[in-house]
């Protein structure tokens, strides 16, 4: 039988719409940006600059840039250490449940995906966020797969209310809510909300989103929106960088933020930078794969854009990579990570998303900073 | 000379206050010890009390804790940061710094007002941190500040005295001690605020991001003193570059 696609920019029931232009804003400028046009004459024209505009960023994002990442990763630390100093902050994820009602092709946690699934009792929990504390972790991230029948909003927000038992500062990586639910979650003890769009790209987000709430796009663009109206302190920003032609989708992120910041100037803004490695011995022929190069070249860009703004490094990329974007480019990065259900104490509960590529422990990671003459920050914000 | 700088009933020696969020606290004693510091801030937001890399156990002991209230976007919010500190003995001094602009990080002069007011009635040695405007220092003044801290120019930008003119505006009118907080770039900067009357800087960036940490701070020690030293001595003679008219201009006027 098949199945009826549904429109993927139809708001479903109970969604909240709120009043912003901003999505058709940046779907407008993302279609105007043809990262080909540059040169290296306009390469070192906005390298000149001291503050970066959108259109500033578009040419660092372009290929034209990429024979300057030297140069402009020397601009990006100078910036990086005005705004951060030697701080880089440690946090570790916590995955409660592995549910999920969509259909994402890209991930393993995929609703069709046939693997182990589960959630933490609170009980459990309470024995993993001990275990997470003890190794002297401050900052939690919350993480659930996508599913508001199996980790629905007082779920998460218990959990949230146990971890504020043993943590200054708690995050939350979960599905899309409206803004009264944030609200509410932000009471419970959260104070920032990553929701990463993926892509940009409508026709490409309609494709690998095949069912489920996700596949609504403009309930996802705006979560930051509904959060930062719900009161949270800050919000993160993401596409999954090789879904799409990641140049756009990295563009469309930076503006994303920007306008943000823009609007509601108080709200702390971060990136993340997940991607999607790309297939060995297919180096360079596919404008959408992001290797390492490329990778540094759009965190250097969302530094030169947003000089303030955090970016955290991904336990998905090596060690060898994290240890030389912190400081530069990176300011917050994981420890400690296990991305199955549980995992810190208990043995693993559910299956993992994905597999980490730096295992390293808390005081692993710890030293490491040290050795760069960094400093690890293990609070960095105190909830009054 | 017994010159001290004085808050609220405080003597200090030094005229140099460190700020401590930017640079590795293993060399923290280092930093203060080259360049004399005898008051060093700390947000509160980042001392993990009890946890790894308190920045408490890293400050000697002879020097005076100024914890600010970093990370409150309004009054209430540095109100209680501030009672917070106070609870976890960081003493009576505090440093009101009211951010609402993530990407500015200005100070909400508003909202200073109103928290400096609050804490000064609770006997908090209050030192707020300011965008320097004349009716907001008087209204600091009022609502019972112990010192008064404008920004020179936005925090760890590095760009020295863009407010050198409103600065001089509130050593000229203010009285209470006048500290530049934010944006000073290096210790000849230092030197010309401490020139024109100002009674005490703050650094933080321009310490933390040089080649050499701990020499800087000393440079910015000595600048900070040599400042000091000219103002109280006042300058000497400045030759004009033109050249002064040979004839008088009054010689027609009659006794």
């Amino acid at each position: 039988m098949a199945i009826k696609k549904t429109n993927p920019m139809e708001y479903g029931k109970d969604m909240e719409i709120i009043d912003s232009d901003m999505m058709n804003q940046i779907i407008k400028m993302v279609k105007n940006y043809d990262y080909n046009q540059y040169t290296e004459a306009d390469v070192k024209r906005v390298m000149s600059k001291e503050t970066l505009k959108p259109d500033d960023f578009g040419v660092i994002l372009s290929p034209a840039a990429l024979p300057f990442l030297e140069e402009l990763a020397k601009k990006a630390v100078t910036e990086t250490r005005k705004h951060f100093g030697n701080n880089v902050c440690l946090f570790t994820p916590l995955y409660i449940s592995n549910y999920c009602e969509n259909h994402c092709v890209y991930c393993g946690f995929n609703c069709k995906n046939k693997i182990r699934r589960g959630k933490l009792s609170f009980a459990e929990m309470e024995e993993e966020l001990k275990a997470i504390a003890e190794t002297g972790l401050k900052e939690l991230l919350i993480l659930t797969g996508e599913s508001r029948h199996q980790s629905g909003v007082g779920y998460i927000g218990e959990a949230i209310k146990l971890a504020a038992n043993y943590f200054t500062n708690i995050g939350i990586e979960i599905y899309p809510l409206n803004s009264d639910e944030y609200a509410y979650l932000h009471d419970c003890g959260a104070d920032f909300v990553s929701v990463y769009q993926e892509t940009y790209n409508i026709d490409k987000y309609e494709q690998v989103h095949l069912s489920g709430s996700k596949r609504i796009f403009p309930y996802r663009f705006y979560s930051q929106e509904r959060a930062i109206q719900g009161g949270m302190r800050g919000v993160a920003f993401g596409a999954l960088l090789g879904l799409d032609d990641f140049r756009k989708d990295a563009f469309a992120t930076g503006l994303h933020a920007f306008l943000m910041q823009q609007k509601y100037p108080h709200a702390e803004i971060a990136f993340s930078t997940p991607r999607l490695r790309p297939f060995i011995n297919n180096a360079d022929n596919n404008p959408n794969d992001v290797h390492e190069k490329q990778l540094l070249q759009v965190m250097i860009a969302f530094r030169l854009l947003m000089p303030y703004a955090g970016i955290t490094i991904s336990t998905r990329e090596r060690a060898g990579f994290r240890d030389n974007v912190i400081g530069m480019v990176a300011t917050k990065i994981s420890a400690g990570v296990s991305v199955g259900v549980g995992g810190h104490k208990l043995e693993e509960k559910a299956d993992e998303q994905f597999e980490i590529s730096d295992p390293r422990s808390v005081p692993e990671v710890h030293r490491m900073i040290l050795s760069k003459g960094l400093q690890p920050v293990y609070t960095d914000y105190i909830r009054v | 000379m017994n010159d001290q700088l004085v808050i609220g009933g405080h003597c200090f020696q030094s005229r140099f206050i460190l700020g401590s969020g930017k640079f590795s606290l293993e060399i923290m004693k280092a930093v203060v010890e080259n360049g004399g510091a005898e008051i060093v801030t700390l947000a509160l937001r980042r001392a993990n009390i009890g946890g790894e890399e308190n920045i408490l156990e890293h400050i000697p002991d002879h020097v005076t804790l100024l914890p600010n209230t970093s990370g409150a976007r309004n009054a209430e919010e540095a109100v209680r940061i501030a009672r917070l500190a106070r609870e976890v003995n960081c003493g009576d001094f505090v440093k009101v710094e009211v951010i609402r602009d993530s990407k500015y990080l200005m100070p909400d002069n508003y909202e200073t007002i109103k928290a400096t007011e609050i804490l000064a009635k609770e006997g908090f040695i209050v030192m707020p941190y300011m965008y320097p405007d004349l009716n907001v220092a008087r209204a600091l003044v009022d609502a019972g500040a112990a010192a008064v801290m404008p920004l020179a120019a936005p925090i760890g930008s590095n760009k020295g005295l863009s407010t050198k003119d409103f600065i001089q505006i509130l050593v000229d009118e203010i009285d209470l001690p006048i500290i530049v907080d934010a944006g000073i770039g290096r210790p000849s900067e230092a030197c010309e605020v401490m020139e024109m009357g100002v009674d005490a800087v703050m650094c933080n960036t321009a310490v933390a991001t040089a080649g050499n940490v701990a020499l800087m701070a000393k440079a910015f020690g000595q600048a900070i003193a040599a400042g000091r030293n000219t103002h109280l001595a006042g300058l000497g003679r400045v030759l004009n570059r033109v050249a002064e008219a040979s004839s008088p201009l009054t010689g027609f006027l009659e006794d």
